[in-house]
């Protein structure tokens, strides 16, 4: 039976800047005991169907244009703010992308768990403190005794997570919004967790919609999916034939830019160490005692070599990588082309920096909003002395061309371009002084899907063009398997594992490596 | 915790230093002296109440000596108030000048978290840029032109109230309290307002909404906790200079408080006087300042916690 029928669906958002069409035309249905995803990629619209249902977005400068959303026959779109307050939390409940923001740090989780059965229920605290005690067993929280009393800074990320399932389910909803629920967790946790999800769903014969941005984990939990692209629904239909038979162009071109396989550029790695890391150790002091980020680290880099490191979060590996270039402070040997480099004065570091670079994750704070795209390149040109006032601009064009972007955009500032044209800028402005070494710290994460594959590409071919050496560092297997010849695998700041990229898919030795890899396996 | 209150109160040590003897300087390197008066005073006279209160001796021991009484809690005796000790004197004033404070405060705390909140729940519209329009006024107004204003108005123009005096006619206090507490009103609302947007602009109250919690109990249950923090922390910085700032109001008002006796010990170059008051007032704000951190950091239960890890 259907319990959700949206039909028509538009939303748009109106602000200084124009009208933009959120969400253009969209329908779907979803029934008790069925799983509907959405896909699409950030800006899609996605996200602010689901929210639109259920009166979350802010009006103005939202606006809902059209359509009808039936909830078991009554239409959500039209309901007083009174009612429709009434089936939030209560006939459908949401779950979101980052727990670490979601829960409310002032309140305990038992009392914020406690508000939807006191608020729509009318519970007195006791019983509403038995269920919520109840439900933290129920996903798999230890000691719920005391965890119930705790503050949710208390938690860990996966934890807190299933907090917040378990606050969203306290008053039996029929239909469940998952908005992104995994992407800020690690692999492993990411796997726990929509585990959980799928039990509960059985057990409760709950309706979920599942919105992410990620198909394999969308393919492993949905019944139907719906493919949205720029607030329109591209595609929509059982998972299982549209996964295997895509009709639309842009799902394909989602499909195809998962990165899977092996790696299919050759090896450039050449028999010759260009770093050789000895006894790498990082340490960081707080009032709390001293965090080893990095233990006794020891590896080496061949020239052209491109050497993945993967980890989970706080493993220590961006860490790792800012150690090498003297960002922060750590013990141990780091010996580049034959030279020791821990220890130097920043004046020393100098001419090193020259050679060595770093690509950072997060395009949108790495890049100074202040400076134009020729200021970003020509600075490091102009400091290092590879160009004077006559020749810089056309280093700058050329570097522009390098990395794939217009000349034409020289002038213009970081916030005038899309995420996958500020890593291009960032790529270029690390590029800018002809580095032997780059370390690249998540360049792909912040990035959609298909951008990520052009990035991937860009990189690819630049360590191609420019015989470059790299440490990538990510936490996603599957692009590290696309790109690296070697990986190094950390935990805890410790080096678990270190092999050949295919020999380490093939036959990891360690439990923690075993582990990483079954739980990034695509369900696709 | 006990470690956190300590190591503040150990910080203060070198700034009450330095302030006894940037005071204790500047206001002997300031021209004339406590018995320059207007009277005439024959020079034998002057010389026995010189060597009576030891202004005859270096200045280094009269510094010395000053430190001696000040560590066992004695300012000294008041040159111009003969027979009276500083200690005696601010003990008179303190009265006036907390109650006035407080009551300040109160209207401080009253109407501009009234005025902060209105705004940050409706932004950007006239309930927002009303309130934050009188507070920009508030703040930019002296007190020096706003108690004679409020008096013009209230006390002869619609004589509701008394236009001077403390606790002598019923509601005496009101029009001092208004005056001395506008300002930090203004400043309070606009406190307020920022912290309640940036609470409201959270992830955690959207979880609040969906899980459908009447408006009310988003706004005081899960918004208020982490929008007033800000406030919390000004607190005690703004009762300090309550009491410090009060010396205005206390003139235009004619009210026996502290500050009217600074300034008159200032004019006077009553040294013990001036001296006693501002080390007075340095004790008080470093107090008020560190319990009101204190008071901000208990709100947050990262910081509570961190805090009680220390202990």
């Amino acid at each position: 039976m259907t319990l959700l029928d949206v039909r028509q669906l538009r939303v748009s958002f109106h602000t200084r800047n124009g009208v933009v069409q959120a969400v253009d035309d969209v329908s779907f249905a979803v029934s008790q005991g069925r799983t509907l995803g959405i896909v699409g990629e950030s800006g899609s619209g996605k996200s602010v169907c689901c929210y639109a249902l259920l009166g979350l977005i802010p009006m103005p400068p939202g606006r809902l244009d059209g359509g009808q959303a039936l909830f078991d026959g009554r239409n959500l779109l039209t309901l007083p703010p009174a009612e429709l307050r009434r089936v939030r939390g209560n006939e459908i409940a949401m779950i979101f992308q980052d727990p670490m923001t979601c829960l409310n740090p002032f309140l305990t989780v038992g009392e914020q768990m406690m508000e939807p059965l006191l608020y729509h229920r009318g519970a007195s605290r006791l019983q509403a403190r038995e269920r919520a005690l109840a439900l933290l067993e129920e996903v798999g929280i230890r000691e719920p005794q005391r965890s119930i009393d705790a503050y949710p800074h208390q938690f860990s990320g996966g934890m807190r997570q299933r907090v917040m399932i378990a606050m969203a389910l306290i008053a039996e909803p029929r239909l469940l919004i998952a908005d992104e629920p995994t992407t800020a967790l690690d692999v492993t946790v990411q796997q726990q967790i929509l585990q959980l999800i799928a039990d509960l769903r059985e057990r409760r014969n709950l309706a979920l919609i599942f919105i992410s941005h990620d198909l394999g984990v969308v393919s492993a939990l949905a019944d139907d999916v719906l493919v949205m692209q720029r607030g329109r629904a591209v595609e929509q239909g059982p998972a299982t034939q549209l996964f295997a038979a895509p009709r639309s162009d842009y799902t394909r071109q989602l499909l195809a830019a998962i990165p899977r396989g092996a790696k299919t550029a050759p090896s450039l790695a050449q028999p010759q160490a260009l770093l050789e890391v000895r006894g790498l150790t990082v340490e960081f002091r707080s009032q709390q005692g001293t965090l080893r980020a990095v233990d006794d680290v020891s590896f080496d880099l061949q020239r052209g070599e491109v050497l993945g490191l993967v980890g989970e979060s706080g493993s220590g590996k961006s860490s790792l990588g800012r150690s090498l270039l003297g960002l922060v402070r750590a013990g141990g040997s780091v010996r580049y082309a034959g030279e020791e480099l821990l220890g130097k004065s920043s004046a020393q570091w100098r001419p090193w920096r020259r050679r060595m670079q770093m690509i950072f994750q997060d395009p949108y704070a790495s890049l100074n909003p202040r400076m134009t795209i020729f200021d970003t390149l020509a600075e490091p040109l102009l400091w290092h002395g590879l160009a004077d006032r006559s020749t810089v601009e056309r280093s700058v064009l050329a570097l522009m061309d390098d990395v794939g972007l217009a000349r034409a955009h020289v002038r213009k500032y970081p916030h005038e371009f899309s995420g996958g044209q500020r890593q291009r800028i960032a790529i270029g402005r690390a590029l800018a002084t002809k580095p032997e070494f780059v370390v690249a710290d998540e360049p792909v994460s912040a990035l959609d899907v298909t951008i990520q594959k052009q990035i991937l590409e860009l990189l690819q071919q630049l360590v191609a063009r420019h015989g470059l050496s790299m440490l990538f560092i990510s936490h996603d297997l599957a692009v590290v398997r696309s790109l690296c010849d070697r990986v190094l695998v950390l935990r805890r700041g410790r080096l678990v594992e270190q092999a050949a990229t295919e020999r380490l898919w093939a036959a990891p030795e360690a439990d923690y490596t075993r582990q990483l890899l079954a739980a990034a396996a695509p369900a696709l | 915790m006990w470690r956190f209150i300590a190591s503040r109160l150990l910080q203060a040590v070198p700034v009450l230093i330095t302030v006894v003897t940037l005071t204790f300087f500047l206001v002997r390197f300031a021209p004339g002296g406590p018995f320059d008066g207007e009277k005439t005073v024959l020079p034998e006279v002057k010389r026995a109440l010189e060597a009576q209160y030891r202004l005859d001796q270096p200045l280094w021991s009269q510094y010395l000596s000053y430190w001696g009484d000040l560590l066992h809690g004695d300012f000294g005796p008041s040159f111009r108030y003969p027979g009276r000790s500083v200690n005696e004197l601010i003990a008179a004033g303190l009265p006036a000048t907390t109650e006035l404070a407080f009551y300040a405060l109160l209207v401080a705390v009253v109407v501009g978290m009234g005025a902060g909140l209105a705004a940050a729940l409706r932004p950007n519209s006239w309930r927002d840029y009303l309130p934050m329009a009188l507070a920009m006024i508030g703040i930019c107004m002296p007190t020096l032109l706003l108690g004679p204003l409020l008096v013009l108005v209230f006390g002869i123009e619609l004589e509701w109230l008394p236009v001077s005096g403390w606790g002598d006619l019923p509601g005496d206090k009101i029009l001092p309290s208004l005056t001395l507490g506008a300002a930090y009103a203004a400043y309070v609302a606009r406190l307020t307002r920022g912290g309640m947007l940036e609470v409201l602009s959270q992830d955690y109250i959207r979880t609040a909404r969906a899980k459908g919690l009447p408006e009310a109990v988003i706004i005081g249950k899960h918004a208020l906790r982490g929008g007033v923090i800000p406030v919390v922390a000004f607190l005690g910085p703004a009762f300090a200079g309550l009491l410090c700032g009060s010396f205005v109001v206390e003139t235009v008002f004619q009210i026996p408080g502290l500050g009217r006796l600074f300034v008159q010990a200032a004019f006077n170059r009553d040294y013990t006087m001036i001296l006693g008051s501002t080390v007075f007032f340095a004790v008080l704000i470093v107090v008020f300042n560190l319990a009101s951190d204190l008071l901000a950091a208990w709100l947050n239960p990262r910081v509570r916690g961190a805090l009680r890890g220390q202990s």
